[in-house]
């Protein structure tokens, strides 16, 4: 009973699950993994994604894009969730891209999302500082200076660190780590003088590390002008929703894999799918992938359809509950697809255990289940 | 257009609903359930179900021929959408219109339409559910009771066992063995009768929560004509299959009731708050937010499915589903109030303070997961239909 696509909606799905499944395939992932270069992405690659549109799917059509709301963006996504794809899409488009909509003045719009849309620019969101996401937690100074302003400070988990162009930096301009106002965010050049990158390998076989400013100095030009700590939610509420849809791809295919194996590994003279004990599992977690992509398309249409304070705050929430949902049913799915599998589910060989990996990263990304519980009842005022 | 329809049934529902019957009653079985010797738990019940049924709104999309109102999907949606909103009392509780009428429509004939559904939708006669007998719980399709054929009618033999409010209703559907030669499945038929049939005896069977919602019911030589038996001879297991597909979504559906006592509220008066404003005990505070954030997915995927046909095709199975997530979560929310109440919750007459018997609901839910299939049940059926396991 989750909501059907729309026409357009049903053909972009299918289009991403094409191309994917030909160009960014668990086999490509595979063969990424197992490079000896020090590059985050396939820079070929992602040109012919850009090349296909999905970069602008959530950006206005006066910069370029489509304007098919960040639902449509989630179905790329989910598509990517599901075949492990390895692209810059979550730091460039989902973080990078939206952090300028949403803070950014015209002429800032217009200098850098054209170039997103177009594969020609990509970028990396420098936020968290410590291994929770804290938003405001944020020790990396600003200071304003005569030639601009002035940065400091060190961020981990940077994803993509090595090749993107630009970071996208969150940074103190006034009081304490911990304190909701104060911050800014700052577009900052690669190639500044000051900015040093420590890649770091992870278990899902992404590129993250450390970013270290030095004394960094940036223009005027390269500070977004419409912080707030409301618009750094809000942002950070786009962030999750579209992880959430990421994890909701690898729910999916953890689930229809697992569902396959049920029906052709035989053990003691029978299909194993013909066990109770397997069946009444494999139902409870069907069921549990049904309320997750609800949330989750609920969480992308009421950031489609916040038009005002009310709507952002339902949003908000939204998002929160379908970040913690989507953790804790991932967690279901990734550490049954494993144990329905036996012990192949625990070989490099095969492909199902590749999922619990970057499903735990996603997870852990922008707040893990607990952190988005607290979120959820402090907004309902317990 | 769906704009001025909300706008017509907010101003008649401000305007025909008394505040009495703008909350929720103590106990589900204190909604009003109609019938001849119907039950009045508050003195505005009957009133407010004869408002509804003159709308057509105790069954919103039936067709007006039937007492329904015709309307659409969508409107009646918002129909229900504008009673959740002031909390409504649903009008008239009655299994006439969540089990048997989608038989009649599919598998009735219209002089047994035209005979039974104006009296369901006015809530005229009240109707009971002939189905589990003490040696067929699970195991429905092995029951026993005897249909014996006397050319015009059947003679009825046998014994009912969870009959919900069989002491109070007026008529019963019913399933009865008339093949004894054929596989269990194919000798089943779908019969109706009046339950002051000579040879109908009911006795209430008491709960752990002290009330009496169901019954065993026995039959000595009941006559039964055979113009009330629905659908063709033996074909009473595709009709009671049918039909529990509908039982299923009833009884998640009474999950879905809204209690004025917000449980997060609650527990901030009786725990208070740490120096942050957060719950003071955090166990209980995640416990909650679990909670919430489940029955908040679980509210969002049956109103998609309520605003989108298209994405609830195939309910049939998926009722299990609904059946199954809905019971268990109602099971959940009602431990939870009673982690929230503490021991007060225990003493036997408690109330909330919207007047919620804590005791007896929680004792009460424990039969959601029993009834109408048990949980495992449904496991099975969403293994089998929906994912298609051997």
């Amino acid at each position: 009973m989750t909501l059907p696509l729309t026409e357009e909606q049903e053909m972009l799905s299918r289009s991403v699950a094409e191309f994917v499944a030909d160009r960014a395939s668990i086999t490509q992932f595979r063969a990424w993994r197992d490079r000896t270069t020090e590059t985050a992405f396939d820079s070929a690659l992602w040109r012919e994604i850009a090349e296909m549109g999905w970069c602008g799917i959530a950006i206005d059509e006066a910069y370029g894009g489509s304007a098919l709301g960040y639902s449509g963006l989630a179905l790329v996504l989910e598509q990517f969730g599901r075949h492990l794809s390895i692209t810059p899409m979550n730091a460039t488009v989902l973080a990078g891209a939206t952090a300028i909509s949403l803070m950014g003045s015209e002429t800032q719009k217009t200098s850098w999302l054209p170039a997103i849309v177009d594969g020609s620019l990509t970028l990396s969101l420098a936020w968290g500082e410590g291994a929770h996401f804290a938003p405001f937690a944020v020790a990396t100074r600003a200071e304003k200076t005569a030639q601009g302003w002035q940065l400091s400070g060190v961020k981990h988990h940077v994803e993509d660190l090595s090749s993107v162009d630009r970071f996208i930096v969150v940074a103190r301009e006034s009081g304490r780590p911990g304190d909701r106002e104060g911050l800014g965010v700052f577009v900052v050049p690669h190639d500044a003088k000051g900015v040093s990158v420590e890649a770091t390998p992870r278990v899902d076989a992404r590129q993250c590390g450390t970013l270290t400013l030095d004394d960094v100095v940036v223009d005027d030009g390269c500070r977004l002008t419409g912080v707030t700590s409301v618009a750094l939610e809000r942002l950070a509420g786009v962030i999750n929703a579209g992880l959430a849809a990421e994890l909701l791809g690898i729910c999916e295919e953890t689930f229809a894999r697992t569902l396959k194996y049920l029906k052709e590994r035989s053990q003691f003279g029978k299909l194993i799918g013909s066990y109770q004990a397997l069946q009444h599992r494999a139902a409870h977690w069907f069921v549990e992938v049904q309320l997750a992509r609800t949330i989750v398309q609920e969480a992308l249409l009421a950031l489609d359809r916040a038009r005002d304070a009310e709507g952002y705050r339902q949003a908000d929430m939204l998002c929160s509950m379908a970040k913690a949902k989507l953790a804790q049913v991932a967690e279901l799915s990734t550490n049954e697809a494993i144990q329905m599998h036996g012990g192949i589910g625990m070989t490099d060989a095969f492909d199902i255990g590749l999922y619990i990996k970057r499903a735990r990263v996603l997870e852990q990304a922008y707040g893990d289940q607990h952190h988005h519980l607290d979120r959820l009842a402090a907004l309902e005022g317990y | 257009m769906s704009d001025s329809f909300r706008d017509e049934v907010r101003a008649w529902l401000a305007a025909h609903c008394p505040p009495s019957m703008r909350v929720a009653p103590p106990e589900i079985s204190h909604l009003y359930g109609g019938g001849r010797r119907a039950k009045v738990w508050h003195p505005d019940q009957p009133a407010w179900c004869a408002a509804m049924a003159s709308r057509g709104w105790t069954v919103p999309e039936w067709p007006v021929e039937y007492g329904g109102a015709g309307l659409s999907r969508e409107h009646a949606a918002i129909l229900r959408e504008e009673m959740r909103r002031i909390g409504a009392q649903q009008p008239l509780f009655s299994f006439g219109i969540s089990m048997l009428s989608p038989v009649l429509f599919k598998f009735g004939n219209d002089d047994q339409r035209r005979r039974f559904l104006p009296d369901i939708a006015r809530g005229a006669i009240r109707w009971c559910q002939g189905y589990s007998e003490p040696n067929s719980g699970s195991d429905l399709a092995s029951l026993m009771t005897r249909a014996e054929d006397k050319g015009d009618h059947y003679l009825v033999n046998g014994q009912k066992i969870w009959t919900s409010y069989g002491d109070e209703a007026d008529w019963m559907f019913c399933l009865v063995r008339t093949n004894t030669s054929v596989p269990k499945h194919e000798g089943i038929s779908f019969v109706l009768f009046d339950m002051n049939t000579p040879g109908v005896t009911v006795r209430p069977i008491k709960l752990i929560s002290g009330a009496s919602p169901f019954c065993e019911v026995f039959f000595e030589n009941v006559r039964v004509e055979k113009t009330n038996r629905v659908g063709e001879e033996g074909q009473g297991w595709a009709i009671a299959t049918y039909l529990l597909s509908h039982e299923r979504e009833m009884i998640s559906s009474l999950g879905k009731i809204r209690h004025d006592t917000d449980p997060g509220r609650r527990a901030l008066e009786i725990f208070g708050t740490d120096g942050e404003g957060r719950l003071r005990n955090a166990s209980l505070r995640q416990t909650l937010a679990r909670y919430q954030l489940d029955a908040a997915a679980f509210r969002l995927w049956i109103e998609h499915g309520e605003r989108h046909p298209s994405a609830s095709a195939g309910m049939g199975a998926m009722s299990s589903a609904v059946k199954y997530y809905g019971t268990e979560l109602n099971k959940r929310r009602n431990e939870l109030y009673l982690d929230i109440e503490g021991a007060d919750a225990l003493l036997w007459d408690a109330r909330g303070p919207a007047g919620e018997a804590w005791a007896r609901n929680w004792l009460r839910s424990k039969g959601n997961s029993i009834e109408g299939g048990t949980s495992e049940i449904q496991l099975n059926i969403i293994a089998k239909r929906v994912l298609g396991l051997p």
